[in-house]
């Protein structure tokens, strides 16, 4: 875990982008056989990787009848423990990676593993913090965090019970009657971090969480997430297009290509932990680690623009 | 504010007034705006009245100087007399209380069946959607028709008594909730749904928390118009033939030529049909208390 580029495996991903697609997601025991050994010659020794995604494709049918690749190719492995941060242009497939580690979509191609197995389904070790508000307005905070316990078949009392203590450990003490629309916006993260946190997730899966965060905010939050996260060991997967935030908070950062997306670079992040993400943007480490991916991720938030600028004016 | 500070952030002294001045300044504006907004309110109010009271004063007026025949048209006076006249001595079916609480308990009934089945139905097939798709010509067939007529029918298959009117009623009101519970289970946000999967919801309990709640809203707004629909279907069951209730006053009214009687039928079905409407928002306001800002003034 030491060299500051880790390179994802590109001589793979070359080989297999001229093979024909039949062969990628076929169960062709050999071939599956040779890839698994490039794939254990690549990845760092240690324990099995938490998420693993490979060869994966995901299309979708627009409106209006046609096909749209969001990711290509794409291969990701998350070892456990890690925060890794995904970043990319604009609608460039980052949610979609996360919807198909959380068994929320299906892969069209390629596969995805989780703990080791397949994913078929939503995993109980999966948590999801979404972009946008995803609390349930109706609950009050209480009723809201104690939500997950309560989906699981734990009776009121107890997950009243282990909800006010997340309550407590996210710092909303003293809002649990209050309702969603009574919250700031940061305050409604929290309620969301808690929501997701109290299930004990092995796997935490976030989607720009705190983009609609004012800056100082932000920074609180980031600092609590990072240590709501030491405590609980779990692998992040955070989807980000602030490549600033990816580097203070992450372990690693993997740079997407502009849609459809795959793999650009990933890159391991040096810093020392525990970090203050205030202060950890003024270590001159940083801006090496930032001009670095910047000059990677730069090229493809150029292209992404040159397209948007094209299909309006067309 | 010290000298210090200001010369340590001198954008900030220079651009904003100070705190005490911009308070002053606020609570000011604020007085007078409630100000303004009271005495908007009294004109309100005052021409309120004034408009019933006026309208009232001329019908009476022109029937008095016999401008308008009172025959067809009734006048005010008689109006109030009719409706005297059958609190005190009852109407020719019985007590004037009777016929309202019979017309009542077929409003209602039909109202609490009529939400029921539009409830269940809407979610049913708002969540599956090869059922809704293949109930959905003939629910919009049976949508389009002109359900009033039914009523002949019930009343061959039910009789005179209460069932007739409760099944009339019961139609109006289905279609109103259906089509607002369909739409409100169809409009849930996708982001709750899947955050409520992944914190282990049972298809069951998205239902029941996450669904039912969300579309909870959509179903209360068509509560409002559905209740107006569950008296029509009483009343004009009634019409179609009974032995009790404010239908057939009316059509008793009309048949003895005693416009006086409609209006005043009339009168007694609007203030029951406010009342109503007063409870459901009162219903409504508990039930999503969890709405930002309930808005109570915009309905008329």
């Amino acid at each position: 875990m030491s060299g500051f580029w880790r390179g994802c495996p590109v001589d793979t991903m070359n080989r297999m982008r001229f093979m024909p697609t039949w062969s990628r997601c076929g169960h062709n025991d050999s071939q599956a056989a040779g890839r698994h050994g490039t794939f254990a010659a690549m990845s760092p020794p240690g324990p099995a990787p938490t998420i693993e995604l490979r060869g994966v494709y995901k299309r979708f049918l627009t409106p209006t009848g046609e096909a749209y690749t969001a990711l290509r190719d794409l291969n990701l492995e998350v070892q456990p423990g890690e925060f890794c941060s995904v970043v990319g242009p604009t609608g460039c497939g980052k949610s979609t990676t996360l919807a198909l580690i959380s068994g929320l979509e299906p892969p069209s191609a390629g596969e995805v593993q989780v703990f080791g197995k397949p994913v078929t389904g939503i995993d109980k070790d999966i948590g999801y913090v979404f972009q946008t508000d995803a609390v349930f307005p109706w609950k009050n905070v209480l009723d809201n965090v104690a939500a997950g316990p309560r989906f699981r078949g734990q009776n009121k009392r107890a997950a009243h019970e282990q909800a006010r203590d997340w309550i407590a450990r996210v710092g909303l003490t003293g809002f649990e009657s209050h309702y969603p629309h009574q919250l700031s916006g940061g305050m409604r993260k929290r309620v969301a971090l808690a929501q997701t946190l109290i299930n004990n997730p092995r796997i935490i899966l976030m989607d720009e969480p705190f983009s609609a965060l004012d800056v100082q905010t932000r920074t609180l939050m980031e600092n609590e997430l990072l240590a709501l996260w030491s405590a609980s060991g779990a692998s992040v997967v955070f989807v980000t297009h602030d490549l600033e935030e990816a580097i203070a908070l992450s372990d690693r950062v993997f740079v997407l290509t502009a849609g459809p997306a795959t793999i650009k670079g990933a890159y391991q992040v040096d810093l020392p932990r525990p970090r203050n993400v205030a202060e950890i943007r003024f270590q001159p480490r940083f801006n090496e680690i930032y001009q670095v991916i910047w000059e990677d991720l730069r090229q493809e938030v150029l292209v992404s623009y040159e397209r948007a600028k094209r299909s309006i004016a067309a | 504010m010290s000298v210090q500070s200001a010369a340590l952030r001198p954008e900030a002294t220079a651009e904003r007034p100070t705190p005490s001045a911009v308070a002053s300044a606020d609570t000011l504006g604020s007085n007078q705006r409630t100000q303004s907004r009271q005495r908007r309110q009294r004109r309100i109010q005052l021409l309120r009245i004034g408009l019933g009271v006026g309208f009232l004063a001329a019908w009476e007026l022109a029937a008095q100087f016999e401008l308008i025949d009172v025959f067809f048209f009734g006048q005010p006076s008689g109006i109030a007399n009719q409706i005297w006249k059958w609190v005190t001595r009852g109407t020719a079916q019985g007590p004037l209380w009777e016929q309202i609480a019979v017309t009542l308990e077929e409003a209602i009934l039909g109202f609490l069946i009529g939400v029921a089945l539009g409830v269940i139905f809407g979610v049913v097939l708002g969540r599956n959607r090869d059922v809704a798709d293949v109930f959905g010509p003939y629910i919009k067939g049976a949508n389009s028709m002109p359900r009033v007529v039914l009523g002949s029918i019930f009343i061959i298959w039910f009789g005179l008594g209460l069932g007739s009117k409760v099944a009339l009623a019961v139609v109006l009101v289905f279609f109103v909730v259906f089509f607002n519970a369909f739409q409100g289970v169809r409009e849930v946000d996708r982001n709750l749904l899947a955050n409520a999967r992944i914190l282990g919801a049972s298809p069951r309990r998205i239902t029941s928390e996450v669904i039912i709640p969300s579309a909870l809203s959509w179903i209360i707004a068509s509560l409002h118009t559905s209740f107006g629909f569950a008296l029509v279907g009483a009343v004009v069951g009634e019409y179609l033939g009974a032995i009790k209730g404010l239908g057939l006053m009316i059509a008793t009214a009309q048949n003895t030529f005693n416009p006086n009687g409609v209006f005043a039928a009339m009168a007694i079905l609007a203030a029951v049909a406010l009342l109503a409407e007063a409870g459901v928002t009162a219903l409504e306001n508990r039930l999503i208390s969890w709405r930002p800002n309930v808005v109570a003034d915009v309905t008329i």
